[in-house]
């Protein structure tokens, strides 16, 4: 089946706003979040319509249409990462919460002074913060595995930091600033023969590229659904049964009990002794739709495609004088961060909106990247599937444009 | 580029940003401060010589940031200079009503003669932080603070 990019864009109503000045929009800050198809939207709208209702705890005819089609999303979501288990998989607002969990539950039992936990110079402030806050708590150790001016991490530093200290590695999978895609399969194997366990930071990664959890052999893995073409609100959290069963809760609170008296409280089961309280029950099921929606594209189009665009991209941005890439790496997903002469990301940001097109200027969260390349801020433009080398085309335009006006 | 653009990104903005006024570390000084904008990484200070009378005798900024800032403070420089500090801190007041359009649009603000360029900021409510991190900082630095966030 040929990937037909025209026949995608009708499925996300947002592609035809329009941008500023009645511009049409053409939406490049997808890493920050996608625009949501037909599919999703109106799953959110007819769980609203006619199924509300509180999950897993009542015996009406709505709680059980609810509770079933909640708990079919989390087949899908065990589906598509082809975990083992539904059970492996828990809904959190997000990939910052699902890490959040891993470094206060399993962080918290198994991490001890002295301990030493690596990530990279390329993480995303969600995965160095709930780190650091781990190691104010415990005393452990955090260790930085950096990468080069192409931004590929240095798998050589990787082996030496790793030593018999090692209690867990949480990485990156795409690179949110650079697009840099990294080896995980190999770090995942390395930090093994260490004895360590590793969490898989997926978030730009799950819209990228299929995920096999047990191919990987990957111990916890989180992603949001705002970023995979679902809503804002819900993430997820995979990890292996024999982890999450040692883990403590996370969090205390309805449904994540057996039973409660004042002496004491039985926890439940896997996944619902991390889904306290009542979760984000429209979100989840429409993230269930989203995978389907994601699923029925078909990956191989996908893939094809977007390797196009990034090549396109690249070639294209080469023909902007003064313009340098950040994030040349081998691997990458078309994510385009730059700085262009000595003009500063944010005006480039402001004045490309004035052309229509949506672009992220700053630090993108990831402040050690900045530091590592000694600038404040790039300009990023980061491509989904229903973006075309049209929009490219005017994007660059407008590069020269903007040029001008600094002239 | 469109009408609009060139409503915010006037001559006078890109000039002032090429050729920024009183672009140095003013030593010794009586009064500075240090302005940081986390969302943009936009990062100055902002020095005064003030006389024992309350005039401002010499003010200079050095740092990085957008056009949007380095040309706000810039005309900052030259708008507070041989003013005294309360006529200063008036000015800090009048640039603030008007990037955050608190200003009767009938009543034009003589006060801020130039600075009007910056009038069109609101319509950019990301960018208004740029265009008055100069002047918090400076208002700062009067009022003796070290370090000013616009956050
Ligand atoms: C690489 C990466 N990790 C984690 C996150 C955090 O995701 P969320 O804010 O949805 O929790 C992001 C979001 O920008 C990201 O790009």
């Amino acid at each position: 089946m040929t990937f037909d990019v025209e026949k995608i864009r009708k499925d996300f109503p947002n592609l035809s706003t329009r941008g500023r000045d009645e511009k049409p929009l053409i939406y490049f800050d997808n890493a920050a979040t996608t625009f949501k198809p037909c599919q999703v939207i109106s799953s959110t709208h007819a769980h609203y319509c006619h199924r509300t209702a509180n999950i897993h705890r009542g015996v009406h005819y709505l709680s059980e249409e609810a509770t079933a089609a909640y708990e079919s999303s989390r087949e899908k979501v065990r589906s598509f990462l082809n975990a083992r288990d539904n059970f492996e998989i828990i809904f959190t607002k997000g990939a910052t919460e699902s890490i959040n969990l891993v470094a206060h539950s399993y962080g918290r039992k198994f991490i001890k002074s002295g301990d030493e936990v690596i990530i990279s110079e390329m993480e995303h402030h969600s995965n160095i913060v709930p780190w650091q806050m781990l190691r104010e708590e415990t005393g452990c150790v955090i260790k930085v595995i950096p990468f080069n001016d192409q931004g590929e991490l240095l798998m050589d530093e990787y082996r030496k930091l790793l030593t018999s200290r090692t209690r867990l590695v949480s990485i990156v999978h795409v690179s949110n600033s650079m697009g840099t895609v990294n080896p995980v399969k190999e770090i995942i194997a390395l930090a093994h023969a260490a004895g360590a366990v590793v969490l898989v930071d997926a978030a730009q990664g799950v819209s990228h590229e299929p995920i096999d959890v047990q191919d990987w052999d990957c111990d916890f893995l989180a992603f949001s659904g705002h970023k995979l073409y679902g809503p804002t609100g819900v993430g997820v959290l995979y990890g292996k049964q024999a982890l999450l069963e040692t883990m403590p809760p996370y969090q205390g609170g309805g449904d994540m009990i057996l039973s409660v008296s004042f002496d004491k409280t039985i926890f439940n089961r896997l996944p619902f002794k991390f889904e306290a309280g009542t979760p984000n029950i429209a979100g989840v099921i429409a993230l269930g739709d989203a995978i389907s929606y994601v699923k029925a594209v078909g990956w191989e189009g996908v893939s094809a495609y977007k390797n196009e665009l990034l090549a396109y991209g690249h070639k294209l941005l080469e023909t902007v004088p003064g313009l340098r890439m950040i994030g040349t790496a081998k691997h990458k997903a078309p994510i385009f961060s730059f700085i262009l002469q000595d003009i500063h990301p944010h005006d480039i940001g402001t004045l490309i909106d004035r052309e229509g097109v949506a672009i992220r200027t700053g630090h993108h969260c990831t402040q050690p990247v900045m530091k590592h390349f000694n600038i404040p801020a790039t300009a990023r433009a980061s491509l989904a599937f229903y973006n075309t080398k049209d929009e490219l085309d005017i994007f660059v335009k407008a590069l020269h444009k903007i040029i001008e006006v600094f002239k | 580029m469109t009408e609009h653009t060139d409503e915010l990104y006037q001559q006078v903005i890109l000039e002032h940003n090429k050729h920024p006024r009183n672009f140095v570390k003013l030593c010794p000084c009586t009064h500075e401060a240090e302005g940081y904008n986390p969302l943009c990484g936009d990062h100055l200070s902002v020095y005064l010589r003030i006389t024992p009378e309350g005039v401002v005798n010499e003010v200079s900024f050095y740092g990085d940031g957008c056009a949007i800032s380095k040309a706000s403070a810039s005309m900052m420089t030259a708008a507070v200079k041989g003013k005294t500090v309360d006529e200063a801190k008036l000015l800090f007041e009048e640039f603030r009503k008007l990037v955050m359009k608190e200003t009767d649009a009938a009543q034009p603000q003589q006060l801020l003669g130039k600075l009007a360029v910056f009038s069109g900021i609101w319509k950019y409510p990301s960018r208004v932080k740029c265009a008055i991190l100069a002047w918090h900082t400076m208002k700062g630095a009067l009022d003796k603070e070290k370090s000013v966030s616009t956050e």
